[in-house]
């Protein structure tokens, strides 16, 4: 895969693309299904060896959910550089990812790789939209530290907009925009603390005291989820317009992600669509009998990336649903697939007598 | 915090008294609810409501009186109702409290129901049933009190301070959260905790039968499983399949493909279950042996299935509802014994003399586990025995004399 980290993140068309993830993500499986025992194991239960190559589309995938629940890595104990841990919510099992030197470093290229396309530069002074004690705790990685840190490598000089207490730290702010007057600024953060932190803040200032930030030099983007601006009622298009009403900022970039495949981020283009760029990819699947939807036609998103060499994540099933919007030919001019994440999967409502009580409990 | 009272008020609870088992006022208040839910206007929507308005009417509550088989004699002694019951209903089953509310009735106390908080047009109906009735007959205002309330533990503290009995539906975290409110110092305490069940299958048997009568036995077995996203206690989570291979191999592929049509029609699977079921199978993949099946002729995440090629005591960890059934073939019965666990409820049958041969095989080695043994399709009758629990016995006292 090191030879594509040479050309442009969003230049092959479906067939070369094709060819190289089929060959690449082949090659991923038979590594993890000789160095990974419960992988193996998994494959093995459902005839499938890896013994001829075959379309990336067929590779099995697993469940992000069977990374909460076990620990699957392809490398030895010795070898762990470091292990991320999904975000959840108190209470909840947490993702556990392995990474080698190696995994990691891949990591960290293509993300400098596909954000910079979006951005044009590869460093920028970086405004973080959240508060400096997310990061604190290096051994064990947050989502939200994770991003935060993975981002990091864009800031030329960084400073927090937030406090502790997710106050907006004004004076830090407006130094850190008097400093950098005239230069494009990285501003990065997650969906829902921007708007609920820094965008409703900004607003009661502007409609109490007058006064605005000046963000139009700012280039933001966010990730994390609609799921809670969804409760709010917030669509992508009004976050977009609130935010250039209240700073001017008008670079706004939504991105996939998840920390199950990092680096591997799926950003918003200019015409407000998500792209895979050459190291990964996403199939929509039906939930009837998981085959491939068609374009327009919603289903569950798999990914699939070519990074994960530490722990057999190349393939895997996400909880959230999504639809194609096209391939190749998207007005950005950015080749590779197109896509709109609809977002989390409906919880189910199963019937039956052993209870939602617990669950009713814990949501309390 | 008060609870909303549906049905009666904290007046009807204190007067609440114990009656005799199978009192005639009781039968005459059951069979009156029977009658009106049968000529109600959407019965026919709700089978659940008609299938109760069956179990509960005359003819058959004098039935199950007499396979009360200790009553006659308790009778000589004085046998009463302890007083009042209170049940708390699991959210998500309508009809449920409605069995427990008449099984504690016929016991002969007054009752006190937490209904079901999730909304179900069928419980509405009934509450209404009750109401009507009760308004023209006020002297058997005592039976009954229906509540909803959410988790205020200190509802269900004072609740539990006033009543006799407690049940408790809902599985294990249910029981641990009502278990936290103590009960009055001479209350008892019935508990549904998390429960599987299997079921036993003999390949001759069922190739034996018509192609109507394999029919029906898909429309059974999909009324003991997916009607309530086999996740009911009684749902069977394991397929255990009689006979050599070869024929066990034949009789599963033309179970599957007769139930196949009839499943897909009826059951809805949303994306979240599909997902599920997938990381079930993965999971599976730590029991030595164990291979997802494909079907022959369909490929559909309705139906999940996994081989497995011994029984284990650990294995019904594994299980998953909303369709995810792990099989097994033997020629053996014997080898069902290590998931005959104490968590094992209901075993079903599709088979001659399998009913004899599988009471036999508990009697003989008294396992844990087992409570019914019911032919496949049965496994949701409600009987007076439920869960290993004699009911009528379990809520009633008998004065020695």
């Amino acid at each position: 895969m090191d030879d594509m980290q040479e050309i442009s993140p969003f230049s092959l068309e479906k067939k070369e693309k094709k060819s190289y993830l089929d060959r690449e993500l082949f090659a991923l499986s038979k590594k993890h299904y000789e160095k990974c025992r419960e992988y193996r194991a998994m494959m093995d239960m459902q005839g499938c060896h890896f013994d001829q190559a075959g379309s990336y589309e067929e590779i099995p995938f697993l469940p992000v959910g069977l990374f909460k629940e076990m620990e699957l890595r392809s490398i030895e104990k010795e070898e762990i550089f470091k292990t991320m841990t999904s975000s959840g919510t108190t209470g909840q099992a947490v993702s556990k990812i392995f990474l080698d030197r190696e995994t990691a470093s891949r990591q960290q290229k293509t993300l400098v790789k596909i954000v910079s396309e979006f951005t044009r530069k590869a460093r920028m002074p970086m405004l973080i939209i959240d508060c400096p004690s997310v990061i604190k705790n290096r051994a064990m990685f947050s989502a939200r530290g994770a991003g935060i840190l993975g981002f990091s490598i864009f800031g030329s000089k960084k400073a927090y907009a937030l406090m502790d207490d997710m106050e907006i730290d004004w004076e830090t702010v407006t130094s850190f925009l008097e400093e950098h007057k005239g230069q494009d600024i990285l501003l990065f953060g997650f969906t829902f603390m921007i708007w609920q932190h820094f965008y409703k803040e900004l607003l009661k200032k502007k409609e109490t005291a007058g006064e605005t930030l000046d963000l139009s030099r700012g280039i933001l983007i966010h990730g994390g989820g609609w799921k809670k601006l969804q409760k709010e009622a917030v669509s992508p298009q009004e976050f977009k317009d609130a935010l250039k009403h209240v700073c001017g900022l008008s670079r706004v970039h939504d991105y996939y992600g998840m920390v199950e495949q990092t680096g591997c981020i799926y950003m918003e283009c200019e015409c407000g669509h998500l792209h895979a760029s050459i190291f990964s990819d996403v199939i929509f699947r039906r939930a009837e009998d998981f085959s491939v939807c068609d374009k327009g036609e919603p289903g569950i998103i798999q990914v699939v990336s070519v990074l994960p060499g530490s722990y057999p994540g190349h393939s895997l099933l996400t909880e959230d649903e999504g639809v194609l919007l096209g391939e190749d030919d998207c007005p950005c001019g950015r080749k590779g697939k197109y896509f709109k994440v609809i977002g989390r999967l409906k919880n189910a409502e199963i019937r039956g007598c052993s209870d939602t009580y617990a669950a009713d409990f814990s949501r309390r | 915090m008060e609870p909303e009272y549906i049905l009666g008020n904290e007046q009807v609870l204190e007067q609440m008294r114990a009656m005799h088992p199978f009192d005639e006022t009781v039968i005459q208040f059951l069979d009156e609810i029977s009658k009106r839910l049968l000529k109600h206007p959407f019965a026919k929507e709700y089978p659940d409501l008609v299938t109760f308005g069956f179990w509960c009417r005359r003819a058959s509550v004098m039935e199950m009186e007499k396979s009360v088989s200790w009553l006659p004699p308790a009778r000589e002694h004085g046998v009463m109702g302890r007083g009042i019951v209170f049940h708390i209903a699991p959210s998500n089953v309508a009809m449920n409290f409605a069995y427990s509310f008449a099984a504690a009735l016929l016991a002969g106390n007054g009752n006190l129901v937490r209904l079901p908080s999730k909304k179900f047009p069928q419980v509405d109906y009934f509450c209404d049933v009750v109401k009507e009735i009760l308004k023209e007959h006020r002297e058997w205002q005592t039976f009954a009190c229906f509540v909803k309330y959410g988790h205020e533990k200190e509802i269900t503290d004072r609740f539990s301070e006033i009543s006799d009995v407690r049940v408790i539906w809902g599985g294990d975290a249910a029981i641990r959260e009502i278990r936290k409110s103590p009960l009055k110092i001479r209350g008892k305490e019935i508990v549904f905790a998390d429960r599987y069940s299997i079921a036993v299958i003999r390949a001759e048997d069922y190739l034996f039968l018509s192609e109507e009568q394999k029919k029906q036995a898909a429309r059974n077995f999909y009324n003991d499983t997916y009607l309530m996203d086999q996740n009911a206690c009684t749902s069977p989570m394991l397929l255990v399949w009689l006979g050599e291979e070869e024929t066990v191999q034949r009789a599963e592929e033309l179970f599957w493909e007769t139930a196949f049509p009839w499943i897909k029609k009826k059951y809805e699977l949303q994306a979240v279950q599909a997902v599920k079921k997938l990381q079930a199978m993965y999971r599976m993949a730590a029991v030595p042996g164990a291979v997802l099946v494909k079907n022959k002729n369909f490929s559909d995440n309705r139906i999940v299935r996994v081989k497995v090629p011994e029984l284990f005591s650990g294995l019904m960890d594994y299980r998953e509802n909303s369709g995810f059934f792990i099989e097994y073939g033997t020629t053996e019965l014997e080898d069902i014994l290590p998931v005959l666990t104490e968590r094992c409820q209901t075993v079903s049958f599709l088979g001659n003399s399998l009913k004899e041969e599988l009471a036999e095989l508990v009697k003989k080695n008294c396992p844990s586990g087992v409570d019914r043994i019911v032919p496949m399709g049965k496994t949701m009758d409600f009987s007076l025995i439920w869960d290993g629990y004699d009911l009528i016995r379990e809520m009633s006292r008998e004065v020695g004399i």
